[in-house]
């Protein structure tokens, strides 16, 4: 087995924004022995989730139910289901694994993965809420025309919807076949599957609690793992940081920042990505209508924040784990029992071999499972995210002009939800021996390029027009696509022109894109002097009363 | 209803200066969060041996707390806001929705 292709195609989880993944080439990984508790943990887990889709079905009748839950989700709740959302198996297998390779620049990156929920908290959270009811182009269009406003906003989610989706299709197909030794096209159609029963019946009500369930055990197991680890060295982390540099080959250097960052721009760039494209993510804003109330929006994101940073603790400290434990035996976790030859399945296994380690077969099991549970769980969120977009955005506002009845709506979202989950699939099946690892960071870098700019001066800016963000958002997403293609991640890694050719040197275009975003909406709207703006710029008052005390917000459906 | 309350509230003057003083309160965390996160990758970008000095005999370096520490300081302004204005602000602007609705 070739070990660089398993890294590899894990690596298209590890989402390593182009800093470790570039070059990497997505072979396939190889399909593993038939891991019975695993499968079976994980059927424990479809069983449980199905029977709360059933009773999550008689609640979802109509358009309000299947977008937002009605609105009827606490703070408490929405924030562990944020934080499911965004604790993927790409964060939780990937960062865990890099600490295992290379000690603190971990942290480094998994930090940048944080910085964005203060930013949702103080700027967005509550207007976003007071301002929304289903989507964030409700936000976006409020006082502006909404056929242009609202077809830039759905195509833009779809866009960002789609990346981000083949990346975790993709993964959860090599996933699968080394955690359960299933074959890669199986897994696809069963996670395509499972996820559409979850959101066909059961909405976004089902979505919640499945990212509720997965986040529990997710947080619950890398909890156990770390105090195990701990346990070993009387809490001590120095004791472990100890016995880390002893045994791990890069010796001291893994205390230290090492090759993550090379320039500063890219530095800035990529963390410019990760704070603001957090903020432009179309299913982590449609969580945000879950809620009833601004005040529970807020509690919403504090929790999902505290959540969040506490599990990126974890993984630091189960990486630092996986170091003292998997190099004291590696007969059992390295391939030929020989550490030159690197651990069975991939850097990527890191935490999934501790998990042996520390708690055994069932424990293993159990981990392998959540890993697979929670892909599914972002993969249904996404394709809610998406189903929203095209049944609310295009078809409701754009195409019917608001007239549609909510049982209407409802029957073309669950009809939008069947195409995605079908597209979803065979995205995942096409792009099997494809490097997607740039995926995830495109997302982001459209997010925050083309959402983020046009929400943030549709509510916050009296003299944004329709004409400036529309021409703006559209001059982030395109700028964003262009320049990541010429990037090295994809320039060279994908598209294989020869080393050293890529024409946009630095890992991230969010710097450029974002800053030509928000330059250009400014600028057309400046210049912008039709009937239509001064109608538009006459309402931000209204607007700014609704988005600052939530009077006129639209409350949670009574029923 | 809402409108006639919506177009009290715009002639309020508290509403404004209620608006402005919330604003500058979350432009100030904001300003906090993005020092503490870039303060962090700058160091690491133009200062690495700083991050990997050794504390005391041990081997665990500055970097370690320091890491740690934006983490943990994100999840504290957090809340700190979260409190503020789920506390002070909201019942600043239930006042002012209350005086409009009269």
């Amino acid at each position: 087995m070739t070990i660089k292709h398993i890294i590899a195609a894990v690596a298209a989880l590890a989402v390593a924004g182009g800093a470790y993944a570039a070059g990497a080439d997505l072979g396939q990984a190889q399909k593993q022995d038939i891991n019975t508790t695993a499968i079976i943990m994980f059927a424990i887990f479809v069983a449980g989730t199905l029977w709360i889709t059933k009773w999550a079905a008689a609640k979802t009748k109509s358009a309000a139910d299947f977008y937002t839950a009605g609105g009827g989700i606490t703070g408490f709740q929405n924030g562990l289901a944020i934080a499911g959302d965004y604790m993927s198996a790409a964060s939780f297998l990937g960062i865990s694994g890099l600490v295992f390779a290379n000690g603190f620049d971990g942290l480094i990156f998994s930090i940048g993965w944080l910085v964005g929920w203060p930013i949702i908290t103080f700027l967005m959270a509550e207007r976003l809420r007071n301002l929304g009811k289903f989507t964030f182009a409700d936000v976006a269009a409020y006082r502006f025309a909404q056929t242009p406003v609202r077809t830039f906003a759905a195509f833009s989610s779809l866009v960002v919807v789609a990346f981000y989706m083949i990346a975790q299709m993709v993964g959860a197909g090599q996933l699968i076949k080394i955690l359960f030794g299933m074959e890669y096209i199986y897994a696809e159609i069963m996670v395509g599957i499972i996820m559409l029963m979850y959101v066909l019946f059961g909405g976004m009500t089902a979505t919640t609690w499945v990212q509720i369930i997965k986040a529990c055990m997710l947080l619950g197991g890398a909890t156990f793992m770390a105090v195990s680890v701990l346990l070993q060295f009387g809490f001590s982390p120095e004791n472990l940081f100890a016995k880390a540099v002893e045994v791990h080959a890069k010796k001291d250097a893994i205390m230290a920042p090492g090759a993550l960052i090379k320039d500063p721009i890219s530095a800035i760039s990529v963390g410019m990505a990760l704070m603001f494209g957090t903020a432009g993510l179309p299913h982590i804003l449609q969580r945000f209508f879950t809620v009833p109330n601004a005040k529970e929006a807020r509690k919403s994101v504090a929790w999902a924040t505290t959540w969040i940073g506490y599990f990126y603790i974890l993984t630091f400290i189960i990486g630092f784990g996986a170091i003292t434990n998997l190099i004291a035996n590696p007969g059992e976790f390295y391939v030929g029992g020989e550490i030159a030859k690197g651990l069975k399945g991939g850097g990527n296994m890191a935490a999934v071999h501790l998990s042996k380690a520390v708690g055994g077969d069932l424990f293993l099991g159990f981990i392998s499972a959540v890993a697979f549970a929670t892909i599914l769980a972002v993969v249904a969120g996404l394709t809610l995210a998406g189903a929203s977009a095209v049944s609310h955005d295009l078809y409701a506002s754009v195409i019917k002009k608001g007239n549609c009845s909510s049982a209407d709506e409802l029957r073309v979202s669950k009809i939008a939800t069947l195409c995605l989950g079908a597209l979803a699939i065979f995205l995942g099946i096409a792009f099997e021996k494809e490097n997607v690892a740039y995926m995830v960071m495109l997302a982001f870098t459209i997010a925050c390029s083309g959402n983020f700019p046009v929400l943030f001066m549709s509510v916050l800016w009296k003299n944004c027009t329709t004409r400036g963000a529309v021409v703006g958002g559209f001059v982030g997403l395109i700028l964003a696509s262009v320049l990541t293609i010429g990037s090295a991640s994809v320039w060279e890694a994908v598209l294989h022109y020869p080393k050293g050719s890529a024409w946009f040197p630095y890992n991230s275009a969010a710097l450029f894109s974002m800053s030509a975003a928000f330059f250009t909406i400014w600028l057309v709207s400046v210049l912008d002097n039709s009937e239509q703006a001064k109608k538009e710029r006459a309402l931000y008052p209204d607007q700014q009363i609704r988005s600052e005390t939530g009077v006129g917000a639209a409350g949670a459906s009574g029923h | 209803m809402s409108q006639q309350i919506s177009n009290n509230i715009a002639s309020d003057p508290r509403f404004l200066k209620f608006v402005a003083k919330r604003n500058s309160y979350s432009v100030i965390m904001t300003i906090l969060g993005a020092v503490a996160y870039y303060g962090f990758i700058l160091l690491v970008a133009f200062n690495k041996e700083f991050l990997g000095q050794k504390m005391g005999a041990g081997v665990t370096t500055v970097g370690v707390p320091i890491g740690v520490g934006v983490i943990v300081f994100t999840i504290i302004i957090t809340w700190i806001y979260v409190r503020r204005a789920n506390g002070e602000f909201d019942d600043e602007a239930n006042e002012i929705i209350k005086g409009a609705s009269k």
